[in-house]
């Protein structure tokens, strides 16, 4: 249920992120989800790719700071009850959310989850019979 | 114009070197007598007191470096007990330690007696108000303007560094006449009283001392037309005694070393060997009547060139250039002293940091402004914005606190710094000298 995700340090500076698309498009890596969170002088660009160790190794390659993060997807109707009903079952057991982000594909959201124990996070959603996506599930879509 | 001490400084030059060498021998017998350090590099050159006649014995004595002084850091080179010592001052260090320098209370007199000659030199009398605004504290700049200023009879306003608004305040209301801080003060306080919308017929400001920093020719233009005053040109360094080293008069034509007190020479930094006069090359200097903290042939770092004629103003005492630059890498940041391995050492301490870096130095509104580019280490990128940017705040504090100066950092990527064999270059440096 553990998703690798990519997680790439980039300075704020116009073309950074057009590289790191490059580099993996030449070795047709596949891209599922895609967020950037920044400041005023540096951002974190956070992939779901087909083969993250393999991304990994790429942008290395490339002298990019990258590293695999540990996040996990669940899949729920894309109305805002739902996104709530995951959070507020994370909350409730003290696991806290250090970023999310999501995406749909017909009425169905994909949420992906940073907590900050992914095993029991796992372990609570599941109890509440949540949909968790394995890393090949999301890879298909 | 007036002279404050016609006999020294408009002394013939073989009166001079008569003068020179009777000190010399007296200093040299001092530091051989009451510093070990100096007795041992004596001896291990072969040297007594007794070979040292006159000022040309000078170039066999062994130099004395920054890293000697902190090798004997705090005390170590005084050549007095501490109970002759009245003043003691510090300038920031390269490894944290700072530059400690001691004073007798016949040095303080010295010292009054060099600032009352560069003030009279720049055309202040007892008429004058001097708003000092140079720092007051363990650095030199503050005290040693005050000491000549009262030596002088002036008013002085010992208001220190910062508070803009103040200075202007206090500089129309009790109508200073003499400025003295750094010169990149000098034009930030300029724009400050344009801004302010206080007419310059309001301020009686004549004239402007401005030293402890590298300016330009540029500068001094800009200053003179935005303030409408003189600005004249001072240097000194802390380890010799502080501001009154040498000061230009108001011919603007080189400054006046006070050479009866600080004798210079003029070395090939690399070969070490003593330059003819007129060369360009590091500026040395010996002390010649310090009791506290005596120097012998001290390297500078600066680079100059000496002129030895007669100047139009009538003193004989010889003259330097404007400092050219340094023969090593120490910068100059609003005043304080910074030299790249400082900040290195910081970053050494912090584990989640690879001491990968490029220090951009630029000069912003007249102020100089430094950023620290460093390389986010890939054992330590964790994914979390909060995370980067405490290691960010931390690496500042830590800066600020051990360095005394303002650093702005950015992280960068890893390898955008360039690595070069040997020496790579870490400092940028944009204003312009």
């Amino acid at each position: 249920m553990i998703i690798h995700q990519l997680s790439i340090f980039l300075e704020n500076k116009s073309g950074r992120l057009t590289e790191v698309l490059e580099v993996l498009g030449e070795e047709n890596i596949r891209i599922t989800a895609l967020s950037v969170a920044d400041t005023a002088e540096f951002g974190i660009l956070r992939l779901i790719v087909s083969e993250p160790e393999k991304a990994r190794e790429l942008l290395k390659k490339q002298n990019f700071t990258v590293n695999l993060t540990e996040v996990i997807s669940v899949m729920a109707p894309n109305e805002a009850k739902h996104y709530a009903k995951i959070l507020r079952i994370l909350s409730d057991m003290d696991i806290s959310v250090e970023y999310t982000y999501a995406f749909s594909v017909g009425d169905k959201s994909i949420i992906i989850l940073r907590c900050s124990n992914t095993e029991d996070a796992i372990k609570a959603l599941k109890s509440h019979e949540m949909e968790l996506l394995k890393a090949s599930d999301l890879y298909k879509i | 114009m007036e002279i404050w001490n016609r006999h020294f400084e408009c002394m013939d030059r073989d009166g001079i070197r008569h003068v020179q060498s009777e000190r010399l021998r007296e200093t040299v017998e001092r530091v051989y007598f009451n510093v070990p350090y100096y007795r041992n590099r004596m001896q291990e050159a072969g040297l007594g007191p007794e070979n040292i006649q006159t000022i040309d014995d000078l170039a066999k004595l062994p130099f004395t470096t920054k890293p000697d002084l902190r090798d004997n850091y705090p005390f170590g080179l005084f050549a007095v007990p501490m109970s002759e010592i009245v003043r003691v001052h510090a300038s920031s260090g390269t490894t944290g330690k700072p530059t400690v320098v001691g004073y007798t209370r016949n040095d303080i007199s010295t010292w009054s007696e060099v600032m009352a000659r560069t003030l009279t030199s720049a055309g202040a009398t007892r008429n004058d108000f001097i708003q000092v605004a140079y720092g007051y504290g363990l650095f030199t700049g503050g005290l040693g303007l005050h000491y000549g200023g009262e030596k002088i009879g002036a008013s002085v306003i010992p208001i220190s560094g910062g508070n803009t608004s103040r200075q202007i305040q206090l500089m129309k209301d009790f109508g200073s006449t003499v400025l003295a801080c750094t010169p990149s003060y000098a034009l930030y306080l300029a724009e400050a009283i344009q801004e302010s919308g206080i007419k310059r017929d309001d301020l009686k400001l004549r004239v402007g001392v401005f030293g402890a920093e590298p300016w330009t020719e540029n500068m001094r233009r800009e200053i003179e037309d935005k303030l409408k005053i003189k600005a004249i040109d001072i240097y000194g360094l802390s380890e010799v005694i502080g501001p009154g080293v040498a000061s230009e008069c108001m011919d603007q034509e080189g400054l006046h070393i006070n050479e009866d007190h600080f004798y210079p020479e003029i070395i090939d930094p690399v070969t070490l060997k003593v330059l003819p006069a007129g060369s360009t090359g590091e500026l040395v200097f010996t002390t010649l009547t310090k009791e506290g903290l005596p120097l012998i042939r001290y390297r500078t770092r600066d680079l100059t060139r000496l002129t030895y004629d007669k100047c139009k103003c009538g003193r004989t005492m010889v003259r330097m250039d404007k400092c050219l630059g340094r023969s090593d890498d120490m910068l100059i940041i609003r005043g304080v002293n910074l030299f790249p391995s400082q900040v290195e050492s910081v970053l050494l301490e912090m584990s989640e940091i690879k001491p990968h870096y490029l220090l951009i130095v630029d000069r912003v509104n007249n102020l100089d402004t430094l950023e620290l580019k460093v390389e986010v280490d890939e054992a330590f990128f964790q994914d979390k914005i909060s995370q980067l940017e405490s290691l960010r705040q931390k690496l500042q504090n830590n800066l600020e606190n051990s360095l005394g100066l303002a650093i702005k950092v950015t992280l960068v990527e890893p390898k955008i710094i360039e690595r070069s064999e040997g020496k790579s270059k870490r400092v940028i440096d944009k204003r312009k000298f």
